[in-house]
């Protein structure tokens, strides 16, 4: 990260006793978007909420381009929001509403230009004399980006975008989204719980557990080369097992089946592990860890089973039709991912 | 924005205002000449005449909730469950009381059930008799004013309670075997239990600090805001302050006692629905009947009002024996703006309660933003201190404010206020804060707090995030607040007759005065006057 445009440092808040965020480092690229992902509670609002300048930090700084904006209040930070509920202003036009933030100095004629303009590149153009009331839900979501982009600013907030629409629309809004930003090229932090919006949004998806950072990354590396047993099972479908280290890459499940799996540094053979497997990395085969099928769940192109391994539950991903429900199969693993046992 | 808000400035300006001078009335009734004595309240203490007039008080108020409960809650059934041709209409005129200044409501009743109003008028006739057949005085007159004055507090807070029921519930019980009586009795009632309660504490503080009724309408029965005043005017301060002590104290008392009750008591009704619909009589004679017994309520209940329409018709000095005024003027109306000494009173009401009004929106303003926004430390206290002078008496708050602001002593920060322009605004201020205080600050809990914050991430600062966004979005609230205020300080009796000085007599000491004179018409004229500003205020606060 070279030319880091944003910079986390250090973020501590607390509420009370507890920690909403702890010690929090992070780094955004100029023109980039950071996707804040993890569950409710863990500290990524907050996150954001610090970041618009909403909440004050019990330490730590918040760099942009070099300068230290911590002690700032928003209304001077040059941070545009994209509220979760939008926080449209009711009483005014979607023009008074987009205009709002664009300053004075512009003049008259400027702002309605900078209004049309942004408009346009939400594809709400001629919608300046609307009431709030009268737009369906995915063009007040435009109209809150088209407002917070107005008045040029220097780092893009949205606090899940995309939860207050409906699902058929969802995916649609994202598209869009992710083109204005592109278009636009402006440094986004976006705080999602949701990890196919933080994947298809984000060029770097941060997951935080806790208020604390669990792992940066791009999309392909936290699915792929997960840290934690918590990135590991939050990002994407995945079954845990317990096994035993049984050598450099390999692990060894239900006391003789051994399956290839990154494993930790510094664990001896022999060290109790969780197994981390993801649906699509377990076949059906002639031998290997044996299981009962207890359900399936068909999706069309592919089908989901849930397999019984003395007392666990594994999920696998094959074709439709791959095995019967109460028939007894034996499962491989191309690959798995060790953790040791207990951590979280 | 930098570290927490406290609210210091705010709330040591309303402690001020209101705190400072009711703690001032506890302290000065025990202190003489010569320092500290209990000898006031020792001799209030054995005088078994002042026990009389604090028990009168009480029972007043007691019997006075029972007979509002009375008269309220059936009439609120009529109105929200059963459908007949006027129901809306009808059911919206019989609220106006709820903002008509009392001494409206008690010259409005004088008028017609008075010894020489229409109905006395009509029974002589009929009967023949000489003299009037009955004289309006005593405890039972004061009860009468009172539940016919005070039943729209249960009205009011019956129909909201039964328009927010869930019809399902009735439908359960009803399931579940329960008939009528029973679901009435084991649902519909407990579920109403809040806003009965509500209603019931806002009729016993009501009660308790009315004025206008007892003294107009007492003759030798005292309760004690009259005697207060009464020991006032007589110049035995003193005395006046022990019982404005004593009446304060069975206030508070009051308040705490129900609000312990009432919320112990509150039900939260799980999940929403949707109301009953009110039944559609169907059958014409009992569509008939329930419309009969609606209107006949309403005839009733809105006769005083109409009254005081006809008489400030009748030009002065022209209705002597006659049942009907022999004649008609708008007279009374030009006089009001064309005689100075006519105009002098209204124009004096208006920029009175108009300033009040004002600076009660701009304190609540303030304290919403503390309290809510910021969630200032002092939050509670500041609250507390809004909703106080609505617990105290009027008389109480008028003595209160007589007593701390007649003395020029800076270092205590009193100053003389008392016969400047400046005592009776301030009184209309304190005494009605609470009204704007609490739509404003219920206002603003409802408002999205990301809405501020939507302002501040796009550069706009506190004051132009006031400006436009804060206030535009609380105006419903706001206007609510102040028209009711507004209407109410403009009709107000009970302080002004302890604080008015001849330059700044407001409607209600006029209206006082041309009774006097007996001059009904200009009394009843400026009545009117009084319920048009009513009525405004409650269009302005029902309108959305």
């Amino acid at each position: 990260m070279a030319e880091s445009f944003l910079r986390l440092e250090g973020l501590t808040k607390r509420f009370g006793d507890r920690v909403a965020v702890d010690d929090l480092t992070v780094a955004v690229a100029r023109g980039s978007v950071l996707a804040l992902l993890g569950p409710s509670g863990s500290g990524k609002t907050t996150t954001l909420r610090l970041l618009a300048g909403f909440e004050r930090p019990d330490r730590g700084r918040i760099v942009v381009a070099g300068a230290d904006l911590t002690a700032r209040p928003p209304a001077e930070r040059r941070f545009g929001m994209v509220f979760q509920h939008y926080a449209l202003f009711p009483h005014l036009t979607v023009g008074e509403n987009v205009a709002f933030g664009v300053g004075r100095p512009e003049g008259e004629g400027d702002r309605r230009h900078r209004v049309a303009e942004m408009l346009e590149l939400v594809d709400l153009a001629g919608f300046e004399d609307r009431q709030v009331s009268e737009l369906s839900g995915g063009q007040q979501q435009r109209v809150a980006v088209a407002r917070a982009l107005a008045p040029h600013p220097q780092i893009l907030l949205l606090d899940e975008p995309l939860s207050n629409l409906d699902p058929g629309l969802r995916e649609r809004t994202r598209r869009e989204l992710r083109s204005v930003l592109r278009r636009v090229g402006i440094t986004t932090v976006l705080v999602t719980h949701e990890q196919e919006e933080a994947f298809a949004l984000g060029d770097r998806v941060a997951v935080l557990q806790e208020g604390r950072l669990e792992q940066v990354g791009s999309p392909f590396e936290l699915y792929e080369r997960p840290r934690t047993r918590f990135v590991a099972t939050f990002v994407g479908r995945a079954s845990v097992l317990s096994g035993v280290v049984a050598g450099a890459g390999r692990v060894r499940v239900a006391g003789d089946v051994e399956w290839p799996a990154d494993t930790p540094d510094g664990l001896a053979s022999g060290a109790a592990v969780s197994v981390v497997v993801r649906p699509e990395a377990l076949r059906f085969a002639d031998r290997g860890l044996p299981g009962t099928v207890t359900e399936c769940r068909y999706t069309g192109a592919r089908a989901y089973y849930l397999v019984d391994v003395g007392g666990q539950t594994v999920e696998v991903e094959a074709a439709a039709q791959a095995a019967p429900i109460g028939g007894t199969v034996h499962l491989t693993a191309e690959r798995a991912a060790a953790f040791p046992e207990g951590a979280a | 924005m930098r570290g927490r808000s406290r609210g210091v400035t705010l709330t040591l300006l309303l402690v001020w205002v209101v705190a400072y001078p009711l703690a001032l009335v506890f302290l000065e009734s025990v202190r003489g000449s010569e320092g500290w004595t209990a000898e006031y309240v020792v001799a209030f203490a054995r005088d078994g005449g002042e026990w009389a007039v604090l028990w009168a008080s009480l029972w007043i108020s007691v019997v006075s909730v029972v007979l509002a409960a009375l008269v309220g809650v059936p009439l609120a059934f009529v109105f929200e469950r059963l459908d007949f041709p006027g129901r809306r209409v009808l059911g919206a005129l019989i609220a106006l009381p709820a903002v008509l200044p009392p001494l409206v409501g008690v010259i409005a009743f004088l008028f017609l059930y008075g010894e020489s109003g229409f109905v006395a008028r009509a029974v002589a006739i009929l009967f023949g008799l000489d003299g009037p057949p009955w004289r309006l005085r005593g405890a039972g007159a004061i009860l009468l004013v009172h539940a016919y004055s005070m039943y729209v507090y249960f009205y009011l807070f019956t129909r909201s309670g039964l328009a927010r029921l869930d019809g399902s519930m009735l439908e359960a019980a009803q399931s579940l075997g329960a008939g009528t009586v029973a679901t009435f009795r084991r649902v519909t009632l407990p579920l109403l239990r809040p806003q009965l309660a509500a209603a019931g504490l806002l009729t016993f503080m009501t009660a308790l600090g009315s004025f206008s009724a007892p003294y107009i309408f007492g003759g030798g029965f005292r309760v004690m805001t009259t005697q207060i005043v009464a020991s006032k005017l007589n110049g035995d301060i003193p005395r006046a302050l022990v019982e404005t002590a004593a009446l304060a104290a069975v206030a508070l008392v009051g308040l705490a006692l129900l609000k312990r009750t009432e919320g112990a008591r509150s039900v939260v009704a799980v999940g929403k629905g949707t109301p009953p619909a009110a039944r559609v009589l169907a059958r014409p004679l009992t569509r008939w009947g329930a419309a009969a017994v609606g209107w006949l309520f309403g005839a009733v209940l809105l006769l005083p009002h109409a009254t005081l329409v006809v008489v400030s018709l009748v030009p002065a000095g022209t209705w002597t024996t006659q049942l009907l005024p022999p004649a008609y003027t708008l007279a009374n109306y030009a006089d009001l703006v064309t005689e100075p000494e006519r105009l002098r009173p209204l124009a004096n009401s208006l920029w009175m309660a108009g300033v009040a009004t004002v600076a009660a929106v701009g304190i609540s303003l303030w304290a919403g933003w503390l309290v809510v926004r910021r969630r200032a430390v002092l939050r509670r206290l500041i609250e507390w201190l809004l909703t106080v002078p609505w617990a105290v008496p009027g008389t109480v708050l008028a003595i209160a404010l007589a007593t701390a602001f007649s003395v020029r002593a800076p270092w205590v920060a009193r100053w003389v206020f008392v016969g400047t322009l400046v005592i009776l605004p301030l009184a209309y201020l304190v005494r009605n804060i609470p009204l704007v205080a609490g739509s404003v600050l219920a206002g603003f809990r409802q408002l999205d707090p990301s809405l501020d914050e939507a302002a501040a991430s796009l550069g706009a600062g506190k004051w132009r995030t006031l400006a436009r966004v804060t206030v535009p979005l609380l105006r419903p609230a706001i206007l609510a607040g102040a028209a009711l205020a507004f209407a109410t300080a403009s009709g107000d009796f009970v302080t002004s007759i302890v604080l008015y000085t001849f330059e700044t007599r407001p409607i209600a000491i006029e209206i006082l005065a041309s009774l006097r004179q007996f001059d009904l018409g200009a009394a009843a004229a400026y009545g009117v006057v009084l319920m048009f500003f009513s009525a405004g205020a409650m269009l302005v606060g029902t309108r959305r």
